[in-house]
């Protein structure tokens, strides 16, 4: 796997530049992950960021945009809005964590 | 660590031109559970993507739209091989309902949700309904009749225009 540079640190990625190793993220990575495209992030951003991050933690893969709005009780209309036209995989990338892979 | 950092960074291409302005249309023409959930999953995978998503509801699949049968679709294995099941077997009193059931379930284990809610979540992912004018005429439904984010019953012709340009799945 590629190593890149991220908030001046090294940090390791995918072919696509989505993290592979989420501990090495935190949220100043977050931070800089979203810069990288084109977002920049609010409260709301680190609700459904943090959401991510926990959900993981616990469960080891990466919710879909579903799972975000019912357990994450984050409404899918905001998550379109936070994060524009991909908001799955946008979530993914500045949450430092794989493209999750449920269908729906 | 199998390569060596060098600027620019890898970033995702979450904006490529080639994929703005994607356009799905996708006509449902079938009222059967099992039919109508492919048509709402591409949907919502779809809207997931950025793709302008736009669903046309006709003949039987006005069934997935209508209030009245929206929920309680169903799941037959008559005339369906892939069950592999003796055909017989669908004839008989209860089987449908059994089957249908089961599918539920396997649907609901996978935390994918029923119809109406489903249809909730691709209105609110930006996606849009229409239900079919001839399918409303000979049914004699109206739109109150059909689920309420359903944007209007218009023509074919009017959804071809709507969906100019657009990719086309026929379910």
């Amino acid at each position: 796997m590629p190593v890149t540079t991220i908030d001046n640190r090294p940090v390791h990625v995918n072919e696509e530049g989505f993290l592979t190793e989420p501990a090495e993220w935190d949220e100043s990575l977050g931070t800089a992950l979203a810069a990288q495209i084109g977002l920049e992030l609010g409260d709301e951003h680190w609700k459904a960021i943090r959401f991510l991050r926990e959900d993981y933690a616990t469960r080891g893969e990466t919710p879909t945009l579903r799972r975000v709005t019912v357990a994450g009780g984050i409404p899918t209309k905001d998550l379109f809005r936070l994060f524009p036209s991909k908001p799955a995989k946008k979530l993914a990338y500045v949450a430092g964590l794989p493209k999750p892979h449920g269908c729906v | 660590m199998t390569a060596t950092d060098t600027a620019p960074a890898i970033v995702p291409s979450f904006d490529t031109p080639s994929s703005t302005g994607r356009k799905l249309a996708i006509i449902c023409s079938k009222g059967s559970l099992d039919m109508a959930y492919p048509g709402l999953i591409l949907a919502n995978a779809a809207l997931g993507e950025g793709v302008e998503t736009h669903m046309f509801f006709t003949f039987w699949g006005f069934d997935i739209i209508n209030k009245k049968t929206m929920g309680d679709l169903k799941f037959t294995p008559l005339g369906n091989t892939a069950t592999h099941m003796p055909q017989g077997l669908g004839g008989i009193p209860g089987v449908t309902h059994m089957a249908t059931s089961k599918l539920k379930k396997s649907i609901a284990d996978l935390d994918v949700p029923e119809v109406p809610e489903f249809l909730e979540q691709i209105v609110a992912s930006g996606g849009h309904l229409w239900g079919c004018r001839m399918s409303a005429d000979m049914n004699h439904l109206t739109e109150d009749d059909l689920y309420n984010e359903v944007e209007a019953i218009i023509s074919a012709s009017d959804f071809i225009e709507k969906t100019e340009g657009a990719q086309l799945l026929f379910i």
